[in-house]
């Protein structure tokens, strides 16, 4: 019988930075001063129309996001991964992370990355951490140059969920006995196809709801004083 | 409000010519005799009981250490079966201090806790032999982490602000570098302790033993162990070999845990000091629930009145920090040290004189309500399996000799039975009363088909280890903790319950009224014998033919 299967939601569950923080050090280590500066003001000029898509569709975030690669070389992009994955996320990895995918593998268990985040980036991560697979988003190359498109599927929001089932339905897993973590109410989705789902680190509202559904809390990292206010809400 | 002088003599406690030959605390009721007060969790009810029904009261407080200090420095001076403490201290030594966690004693005890006073003299005996790699591990084994603010409760605040949380923490049977093996007894079990305390040149283990099934080698081989070694006896099979939990001598459960304890003693320096209390739970206001209600004052009555209305009119949040933040009086009243099972006969000893009661004859009907607190909701709810552990664990196990209810007789038991959990403490619990119970509550069945998917859910795991939450075998062994009682108890019918489907859940049936649940278990039987445990405090019935 296959496995247990252990899906990881990445950005704020088992590393304290978002998808913004590896794209602006990409924008910010362009070819030379003049081409970074001028990326990060246009990312800038967009940070309103992108703050209002994170709102309203995850999805349309990412696509938002990502276009600030586009004419950014693939060969850049692969030369300055090693230092974005030590400079920007390795040390933001939360203390424990390690830990909770090392007892999953300990316990026989894949662990997926599941994440918006770039896939040369979470091979990286997913490396580091002990990760079997990961499931992350890619960038369109063409001519060897990222188009600021990204490949489909997108990984984002309610499309975890489907990627998430057909990732274990095409290898015989049995969603009932596989796990899910994440941070954020927009992966509520992914947590509800999966027989465990646990909640790490919550906002309120997913806070609220693990409550409701009497789902696993934790907590990575230090236990700051409005976990443990939520914790002890009736 | 005038209270009557405390403790209550042995002829204040005797009541008037109701008694039935065995024991004054043994008490008849008749015709005129007063209803009886009874814990439905936090609720206080009173119930009338037929002419005929048998009481049991606790004893009354026994007398405690004058000078406590000097108690616990005559016992660490004068060990039984080992030297003295000072003489196994040499200067830069590794010695690890154990001691027992939250679960003892119920409620947690006013402050200074027995423990504090323990270590406070330990430690400075340790200090003054040049004694400095010291390590304090409260020893949890798979209950949940303490918190910092329950910690520096029982081991006071000097001690807490040196140790913590460097040199004063929770055990972690989980940590993959934490646990090394000891060795397998002669019956497979295996022996895996805390690191730390295997590779120390010294284990000193501070006990508060609440009642006669803690201590002894259980404090070393389950406080330290994990899952491993809990598995070797904490499991249907064994369970159902314990007459009674209370009774080491016929508890397959203390048999198995005492093997693992002498192959730990034979591989490690272990030091036991054990410490008895009173059984004083309650403090002025509230003491004259030890006492028959038939000799209760007018202002102990109306105080009764009073709290049992205020208790009905409160919210539950508001019933338990009653109830649970007012800590006990709890006095000590003895400290022996040494070598394990020599100092373990004197704790036992002292432990029965203040609880036993010599009860003749089995009952074919136990009657008794369900407090607020069992050692495994300290601080929280006590939710349905917990229940369950009161019922057919704990209230069914408080007997030497024979069970106090006859084979197949029937419990009566007062709770609401609420549906509540704390989803922290016991979160994996939910998943075991909601999704295993509902397919099956055969302990034999659980055991092979759930037990070890719960035990390696990386989740849970991760909530015993870094959160508060117990560990994910704990629901198992709570359930494990009745099977004696489900194999011997013929019903168990709740009374106030008030849901049906979780009694259900637990196998129970379900009366609105005590008059109800007794027309029931009467079932055709001309004058059964009922019998009440009037608990808390803690009683035990030595029960003879």
């Amino acid at each position: 019988m296959p496995s247990p299967v252990s899906f990881f939601d990445v950005d704020g569950t088992l590393v304290r930075t978002n998808l913004l923080h590896p794209t602006v050090f990409y924008l910010a280590n362009q070819n030379n001063p003049l081409t970074s500066l001028g990326a990060v003001a246009r990312a800038a000029f967009g940070a309103p129309r992108m703050a209002l898509a994170e709102m309203i569709d995850r999805r349309r975030f990412n696509e938002l996001l990502f276009a600030a690669y586009a004419g950014t070389s693939q060969d850049r992009l692969l030369l300055l991964a090693d230092e974005a994955f030590d400079t920007v996320i390795k040390r933001a990895i939360y203390p424990g992370a390690r830990d909770i995918v090392q007892r999953c593998r300990a316990e026989g268990h894949e662990v997926v990355l599941v994440s918006g985040a770039l896939d040369f980036l979470m091979e990286r991560l997913a490396k580091h951490l002990g990760a079997t697979h990961h499931i992350s988003n890619r960038l369109e190359i063409k001519d060897n140059y990222a188009t600021g498109k990204l490949l489909r599927p997108i990984v984002a929001g309610p499309e975890k969920a489907r990627l998430v089932r057909e990732w274990a339905r095409d290898r015989g897993h049995d969603l009932g006995d596989c796990f899910a973590y994440s941070d954020s109410y927009s992966d509520v989705p992914m947590l509800s196809v999966v027989g465990h789902p646990c909640v790490v680190n919550p906002d309120l509202r997913l806070h609220k709801l693990a409550r409701t559904y009497a789902w696993p809390v934790i907590t990575l990292g230090e236990r700051t004083r409005a976990a443990r206010l939520l914790e002890r809400l009736p | 409000m005038s209270i009557t002088s405390y403790p209550p003599s042995s002829s204040e406690l005797a009541p008037r010519a109701r008694t039935r030959g065995s024991h004054p605390l043994v008490v008849t009721l008749d015709k005129k005799s007063a209803p009886r007060a009874v814990f439905s969790g936090d609720q206080l009810l009173e119930v009338d009981l037929p002419a005929g029904t048998r009481c049991i009261y606790p004893r009354p407080p026994m007398a405690t250490l004058k000078d406590v200090d000097a108690a616990i420095r005559y016992a660490l001076n004068h060990p039984l079966g080992s030297d003295p403490l000072h003489a196994k201290l040499r200067p830069g030594m590794k010695v690890v201090i154990a001691i027992d966690d939250i679960s003892l004693p119920l409620p947690p005890m006013r402050r200074p806790d027995v423990r504090e006073r323990v270590l406070t003299v330990v430690l400075e005996m340790l200090a003054d032999h040049g004694v400095e790699d010291v390590e304090i591990i409260i020893a949890t084994s798979v209950h949940r982490r303490m918190t910092a603010q329950e910690v520096r409760w029982i081991v006071g605040d000097r001690i807490f602000d040196a140790y913590w949380p460097d040199r004063l923490y929770n055990h972690d049977a989980e940590d993959p570098k934490g646990m090394k093996l000891v060795g397998t007894t002669e019956a497979g079990e295996v022996v895996e302790l805390n690191r730390r305390a295997v590779e120390s040149d010294l284990l000193i283990y501070v006990n508060l033993n609440l009642v006669p099934m803690d201590g002894g080698h259980k404090s070393v081989a389950v406080g330290l162990c994990g899952y491993k070694s809990l598995r070797a006896h904490h499991n249907p099979k064994t369970m159902r070999d314990c007459w009674s939990y209370m009774d080491p001598g016929k508890s397959a459960l203390a048999t198995s845990v005492e093997r693992m304890g002498r192959l730990t003693e034979k591989t490690l320096n272990v030091f036991h000091i054990e410490t008895t209390i009173d059984n004083r739970m309650f403090d002025k206001p509230l003491e004259f629930l030890h006492k028959n209600e038939d000799d209760w004052s007018g202002a102990e009555r109306a105080a009764f009145k009073g709290l049992s209305f205020t208790l009905s009119k409160l919210p539950q949040a508001a019933r338990q920090a009653i109830f649970q933040k007012v800590p006990s009086p709890y006095g000590m009243t003895g400290v022996f040290a040494g070598e394990c099972e020599a100092v373990h006969a004197k704790t036992l000893e002292r432990c029965y004189a203040q609880y036993l009661v010599p009860v003749q004859g089995q009952a074919d009907i136990l009657v008794s309500g369900i407090p607020f607190i069992s050692p495994y909701n300290v601080n929280s709810f006590l939710n349905p399996l917990l229940v369950q552990v009161m019922a057919q664990g704990y209230l069914f196990n408080l007997y030497k000799g024979q069970p106090l209810l006859r084979k197949g007789g029937t419990m009566i038991v007062f709770h609401p039975c609420t549906d509540q959990f704390d989803k922290e403490h016991h979160a994996p619990y939910i998943e075991f009363v909601h999704d295993v119970l509902p397919q099956t509550r055969d302990a034999l069945e659980m055991h092979k088909k759930f037990e070890e998917k719960f035990a390696t859910n990386p989740a849970y795991i991760e909530m015993y280890r870094k959160g508060h939450a117990y560990h994910p075998v704990h629901p198992f062994f709570m359930w494990y903790w009745g099977e004696a009682g489900r194999q011997h108890v013929g019903r168990v019918i709740v009374v106030g319950a008030d849901n049906d489907y979780v009694p259900k859940l637990l196998g129970y049936e379900t009366a609105r009224t005590f008059a109800e649940a007794l027309s029931m278990a009467g079932d055709g039987r001309r004058d059964p014998e009922i019998t009440m445990m009037h608990i808390p405090p803690i009683v035990m019935a030595d029960v003879t033919a």
